[in-house]
């Protein structure tokens, strides 16, 4: 869809970007972040060439953006930025339609546009469409600029920190109603800010720049999980996956090699195991398969005074588990209805892969604190 | 007392004169303004766009404002002669550089973000210029239009010194001849006539300023277009007094 293939920029003698290349695919939506000064809007606006690269090539959708006609270009690609986008002379409406007029789209057709967009973000049109800018709160006139975007119905739409001048509610509440628009149109969409917290709320890809380079290009996910370097996982914070918690999945965080016994196996052995690993409960595996048939604590084999009957008869077959791809969140909620104290992992095939504890739990849930008072 | 129903009783006899003089004096300073118009404003663009030509094109117009009028009025004789033609240069020469400063000054005082994001959206260097920048430099430039208009009515009357028309004509012939009336006559009207031109040019300049930039004091939009609506009116009843003037003038 949008290429970006060698692109550098110098303003006089400064690099601004040194050699960037990256692609977004269609209906996308990639958030551009970094400090002040990374180039990350210098970026942005080499896509509709408010900006011209000093060399390397953008293209969209296998087209060479520098061949095409730069008006029309931008017509076709909506553009949002900070309040002052809108033109404060004009009305709601006029602010709207003001490409679609120059286009000279029939009347008919831009007002059930109009009206559609005024739909789309949730005002009135009767109350709002023949309002000044300055009539409207901070919110609302950012509403509109995300309207006027979509009125030619464009490809891409390009977004430069357009929420940074909101207070938090609003801000969040317009987040929201942007990934909302986002999965019902599939626009794809370049979002420029500077707050992690808004990146990782609304991007299905980051690119993490600094000094006019591309430092990590990935899902918010990975770049949480593993921070390429320093700078990165400063930048995104040490504790930023915690605030998030539905993005820490169950693999992470399990214990891989889970002590097993096989079905054959007599209580004795199993005692001898448990001892010998001072825990409380085996996982009984297939021999070879590593398929999970049932769970053995000692708290079961009590009863019995004869150590020889064999596990399998023993042990519990009803047991609840869960999936590695599951997050921590769900398996949380698990434990807690359950009241279990060993959860096991197991893939789609059935075959125990892992192993979630209570104990292994606190150890995971404890570290953002427990570090954080050793940095003090 | 005595002096009063003399002055009234000058009017009376001489009134086909004074309307006369101040349809002419109308019509030249209109004239004049108008150019300055046509050349200041165009002008002003040019150089808001072309960097270069801001400097130059400002002080030569700052140094002509810089000359006394008089003395200005004077170096036009040798070169045009005297009547109307000198005049009208001298006056458009004057009225040039409010114009001029106030266009520039309301076009590159513009919210450079409103322009980028006029650019990045799609419109053409002609659309941003017709449909962003001119509209919201207007009351900028209608400021400047005023103070031009003001001073062109004044500066008109001194005119009338290198044989221009005008209501200055009766302030200079009473000068020479000693008659206090005559005097009064010519510079009375002359007084009116810069308010009037003041006042047409101060609820003009409030009708060009979009309303969403007149919201500032909080006032209810309905009150706004309200005032816009009587300032139309009034602007219309002072043009209806303006060709009265003409039509009467050229009646009698």
């Amino acid at each position: 869809m949008l290429e970006f293939r060698n692109i550098v920029k110098k303003f006089k003698e400064t690099l601004v970007i040194n050699d960037i290349s990256f692609s977004v695919k269609k209906g996308e939506l990639v958030v551009l972040i970094g400090e002040s000064g990374c180039g990350k809007t210098t970026t942005l606006k080499m896509i509709n060439r408010l900006i011209d690269p000093t060399s390397g090539t953008i293209l969209i959708n296998g087209e060479d953006i520098a061949k095409k006609d730069v008006i029309s270009l931008r017509r076709n690609m909506g553009y949002v930025i900070q309040q002052t986008g809108l033109f404060p002379h004009m009305s709601v409406k006029e602010n709207i339609e003001i490409i679609p007029k120059v286009s000279k789209i029939n009347a008919k057709k831009i007002k059930d546009k109009t009206l559609e967009l005024m739909e789309m973000i949730g005002m009135n049109p009767d109350e709002f469409l023949e309002r000044y800018p300055i009539e409207l709160s901070g919110g609302q006139q950012q509403r509109i600029g995300v309207a006027r975007a979509f009125a030619m119905d464009p490809e891409i739409i390009l977004m430069d920190e357009p929420f940074s001048a909101l207070d938090p509610i609003t801000r969040a509440s317009l987040q929201e109603e942007l990934i909302n628009i986002q999965t019902h149109m599939k626009k794809t969409i370049i979002f420029v800010t500077h707050d992690m917290s808004e990146a990782i709320k609304i991007a299905d890809r980051i690119c993490i720049m600094n000094n006019g380079k591309i430092l990590q290009y990935d899902t918010p996910e990975n770049i949480m999980k593993n921070p390429i370097n320093d700078f990165v996982s400063r930048f995104v914070g040490k504790n930023r996956i915690w605030s998030s918690p539905e993005l820490i999945k169950v693999k992470d965080i399990m214990i891989e090699s889970p002590i097993t016994i096989q079905p054959k196996a007599s209580l004795f052995q199993c005692m001898e195991k448990m001892r010998e690993h001072k825990i409380d409960s085996l996982m009984v595996v297939e021999l070879h398969t590593n398929k999970l048939l049932g769970i053995i604590k000692a708290k079961h084999i009590q009863p019995y005074k004869n150590r020889n009957i064999e596990v399998e008869k023993i042990m519990k077959k009803d047991f609840s588990h869960a999936l590695p791809e599951e997050s921590i969140v769900e398996v949380l909620k698990l434990i807690n209805d359950t009241q279990e104290s060993t959860l096991p992992i197991v893939n789609e095939k059935g075959c125990l892969v892992g192993l979630i504890t209570k104990s292994s739990l606190v150890t995971t849930l404890s570290q953002p604190f427990v570090e954080q008072k050793e940095v003090i | 007392m005595k002096e009063f129903i003399e002055f009234i009783e000058y009017i009376i006899s001489s009134y086909k004169l004074i309307i006369n003089l101040l349809a002419d004096h109308l019509r030249l300073t209109a004239m004049s303004v108008g150019l300055a118009l046509l050349i200041g404003i165009p002008l002003g663009i040019l150089i808001s766009y072309v960097k270069r030509l801001k400097k130059p094109v400002l002080g030569v117009t700052n140094v002509i404002q810089a000359i006394p009028s008089m003395a200005l009025l004077g170096f036009a004789i040798p070169f045009l002669g005297i009547g109307t033609v000198p005049a009208v240069t001298i006056v458009v020469l004057y009225s040039l550089l409010p114009i001029v400063k106030n266009t520039v000054t309301g076009i590159t005082n513009i919210n450079a973000e409103t322009l980028e994001s006029a650019k990045g959206i799609g419109l053409t260097r002609f659309q941003v210029l017709t449909k962003v920048q001119i509209p919201l430099a207007l009351p900028v430039i209608m400021a400047g239009v005023r103070i031009a208009a003001v001073t062109s009515v004044g500066l008109m009357t001194i005119a009338a010194y290198i044989g221009a028309d005008g209501l200055g004509y009766l302030v200079f012939s009473g000068i020479r001849t000693l008659n206090n009336n005559q005097i009064l006559a010519g510079a009375i009207p002359a007084c009116l006539l810069a308010l009037f031109v003041d006042f047409i040019g101060n609820t003009a300049e409030k009708l060009v300023t979009p309303i969403s930039l007149q919201t500032n004091s909080k006032q209810d939009k309905k009150q706004i277009e309200n005032k816009r609506r009587n300032s139309l009116i009034l602007l219309g009843i002072s043009v209806i007094f303006i060709i009265a003037i003409f039509v009467l003038s050229a009646f009698l």
